[in-house]
């Protein structure tokens, strides 16, 4: 389980997270919406532990411990993985090395990279020349390998084109287990019950919404968490009326 | 230096161009004879393993030959294949009249106060070449070794790819382990003729005290290819050289890869230079250097003399734990036409890629020498397999 009690933090001098709780059982997705600028990167990337996001107050628990002040790399040992918006290139290390690096070498590279139809690209350099689209297969093939328990996606549908969003929008769904695949052997409450796998989604566009049926959706605004309810709904009202809305309720 | 030198040679009263200013005289020239090994199976274990480091497989297992050098005497040299030279450099000159043709023709005696030592007290070296039309794949190995505590080491190496032949050496230098200081002298010649492809990789691997001179120049002809390798990833107390490569013919192309590391004390001062004489010649100088601690000049010249010529220079460094690095990028072009350009950045890691690396599990060290050695691993085309096997071996980019 995740959970965020009373967060506040800053980034260069400045307020960026105010008051945020959060909470995400184990097998739950939610989704969050916000807009521009808000702080739902910052969020993030928080949470897997950035260390110029200053943690001013509050505490941030994953499967019972206390992470706030864990860095970065023990909080991904512990199961907490991230698909970022603006990964950063690093030249002269290939896609393989790093995937080899996170599957330690037990699930072959090939296979996983079948998956989201990126073979040519294991030799290349991590995100060197990526176009958007394939910097989103790129993050999602290292989360496979990576196998988190609790998996961040930061916008993993902008700038996909209408093909492989569906790609992109089951492999998602795979990763949080939340594929719909039928089983003879158990019914879908069984099934349900058995999923341990925590998503925290940001989407501005709201197609993901398509592909993942989440659990809860929240909305952030001015550094607060405003609204806690079924996300097609508060995506529907943000289509609708705009974040306007949201001031409302944060009110 | 000595007088005599200098009446001899008349190199001038001067300091060096280049590299800091010692005196030559604290080195002896002399050390006692090693005796030849037939089988270098009976090399001794601590010998072996400082020249694995350098690059040479005293297994010979993919190897088409191999030259060793220990202090002033020639331990080793044969050739395992057919269309291929392989010898000391003094028996050389003994045998071959040919060679006057050869030996310090492209490198003028009197350059430096170094070229002058190499030829008035010279201990040997090699003579290493492919006759008309052979292929030479497997690499050759020439290891230059030291061991005399205090030897100044004077080597004259010449290489010469006759027409349509290929060439791969592999030049290794190092030290034994309980040597610290010492001067190495070492002018290279190299003759790269008509269609001829030559790669020479040359993997220094030195004491901490030593100071080396490497002194070298390269001619190519018509649709010769020369690539020039050079790894330096071990402390060394001053290094200084500036390659030259002159391409002689119409089409021929060289490319310069130089990859460094300079740990704390460690001066390094290494360039390169290319001059294009004839159209459709292109050429590339590509370095990678990383202070860690040490003190980095990154020369690189590019000169175009005629139109029609291709050139580029890409000189990156890196600046880790309080070193210093200057990059000295420089273009000169002599004719209308000529396309060249260089690039040049020097930085520190960025703090991104180390977190990055990190949220997928590393731990700061692994992410920091996953990006240095991805900052070293220049893709060389042209090599074969079991030479870039060799290099990625020595950047540590696969055990
Ligand atoms: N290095 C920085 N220095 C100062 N302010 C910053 C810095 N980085 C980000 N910010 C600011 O922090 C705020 C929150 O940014 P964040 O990236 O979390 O927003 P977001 O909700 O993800 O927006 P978007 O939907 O555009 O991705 C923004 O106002 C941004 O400009
Ligand atoms: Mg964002």
């Amino acid at each position: 389980m995740l959970l965020i009690e009373d967060l506040q933090v800053k980034l260069a001098d400045k307020e960026i997270l105010k008051h945020v709780n959060l909470e995400i059982q184990p097998g739950e997705t939610h989704i969050l919406f916000g807009p521009n600028g808000s702080g739902k990167t910052s969020l993030l990337m928080t949470i897997m532990g950035y260390p110029q996001y200053k943690v001013t107050g509050g505490k941030i628990f994953f499967q019972g411990q206390d992470i706030t002040n864990l860095p970065i790399n023990e909080r991904a040992k512990l199961g907490i993985g991230i698909s970022y918006q603006r990964p950063p290139t690093i030249s002269g290390v290939k896609i393989k090395q790093l995937l080899e690096f996170c599957t330690k070498g037990k699930i072959s590279s090939e296979a996983l990279a079948e998956k989201v139809n990126f073979s040519e690209f294991l030799d290349r350099n991590i995100n060197e020349g990526f176009s958007g689209g394939e910097i989103k297969r790129s993050e999602l093939l290292q989360l496979m390998a990576q196998d988190a328990e609790l998996l961040l996606f930061d916008e993993p549908e902008s700038g996909v084109d209408l093909e492989n969003i569906n790609l992109i929008g089951n492999t998602i769904n795979k990763l949080l287990q939340r594929e719909f695949k039928i089983d003879a052997n158990k019914s879908r409450r069984e099934i349900n019950r058995e999923r341990n796998k925590m998503g925290l989604i940001i989407t501005h566009t709201g197609f993901i919404l398509d592909y993942i049926t989440a659990d809860k959706g929240q909305v952030l605004y001015d550094g607060v968490l405003t609204c806690a309810t079924n996300p097609q709904q508060i995506f529907k009202c943000i289509s609708e009326v705009g974040y306007e809305e949201c001031i409302r309720c944060a009110i | 230096m000595c007088d005599l030198n200098r009446k001899i040679y008349q190199t001038e009263e001067r300091k060096d161009p280049f590299g800091q200013d010692f005196d030559i005289n604290d080195y002896q020239a002399v050390s006692a004879p090693h005796n030849y090994i037939e089988d270098l199976k009976a090399l001794p274990e601590t010998d072996k393993t400082r020249m694995i480091q350098a690059g040479i497989d005293t297994e010979e297992a993919k190897s088409s030959g191999t030259f060793i050098q220990k202090d002033t005497s020639i331990i080793h040299a044969h050739s395992l294949q057919e269309g291929l030279e392989i010898k000391p450099i003094k028996e050389a000159l003994e045998q071959y009249d040919w060679l006057k043709e050869y030996y310090w023709k492209l490198m003028p005696i009197n350059t430096d106060s170094f070229t002058a030592k190499a030829h008035t007290d010279l201990h040997n070296g090699y003579v290493i070449r492919t006759l008309p039309g052979h292929k030479v794949i497997l690499p050759v190995q020439a290891c230059i070794y030291m061991e005399k505590e205090g030897l100044n080491q004077n080597v004259h190496n010449i290489i010469i790819a006759e027409e349509g032949s290929e060439l791969h050496i592999i030049s290794g230098c190092a030290t034994s382990s309980h040597m610290r200081k010492g001067l190495h002298i070492g002018v290279s010649e190299f003759y790269i003729k008509k269609k001829a492809k030559v790669s020479f990789t040359m993997i220094h691997s030195w004491a901490e005290e030593m100071i080396v001179r490497p002194r070298s120049v390269a001619m190519v002809e018509e649709d010769g290819l020369f690539i020039n390798n050079y790894i330096c990833l071990k402390p060394v107390k001053s290094l200084q050289m500036n390659p030259t490569t002159l391409l002689a013919g119409k089409g021929a192309v060289a490319r310069f890869n130089n990859l460094l590391i300079a740990g704390p004390g460690s001066k390094m001062d290494i360039g390169g230079r290319i001059f294009l004489k004839k159209e459709n010649t292109r050429a590339e100088i590509i370095s990678r250097a990383i202070t860690n601690g040490g003190n980095i000049i990154a020369r690189g010249a590019l000169v175009g003399e005629v139109p029609g010529v291709k050139a580029h220079l890409e000189c990156r460094g890196l600046i880790l734990n309080g070193g210093s690095m200057h990059a000295i990028p420089e273009l000169e072009g002599r004719a209308d036409g000529v396309e060249m350009s260089h690039e040049a950045a020097v930085g520190k890691i960025a703090q991104e890629e180390i977190l990055y690396l990190m949220s997928r599990g590393m731990s700061e060290e692994e992410a920091i020498s996953t990006i240095v050695r991805g900052f070293l691993n220049v893709d060389i085309p042209e090599l074969p397999s079991q030479l870039k096997a060799e290099i990625d071996k020595a950047v540590g980019l696969s055990d």
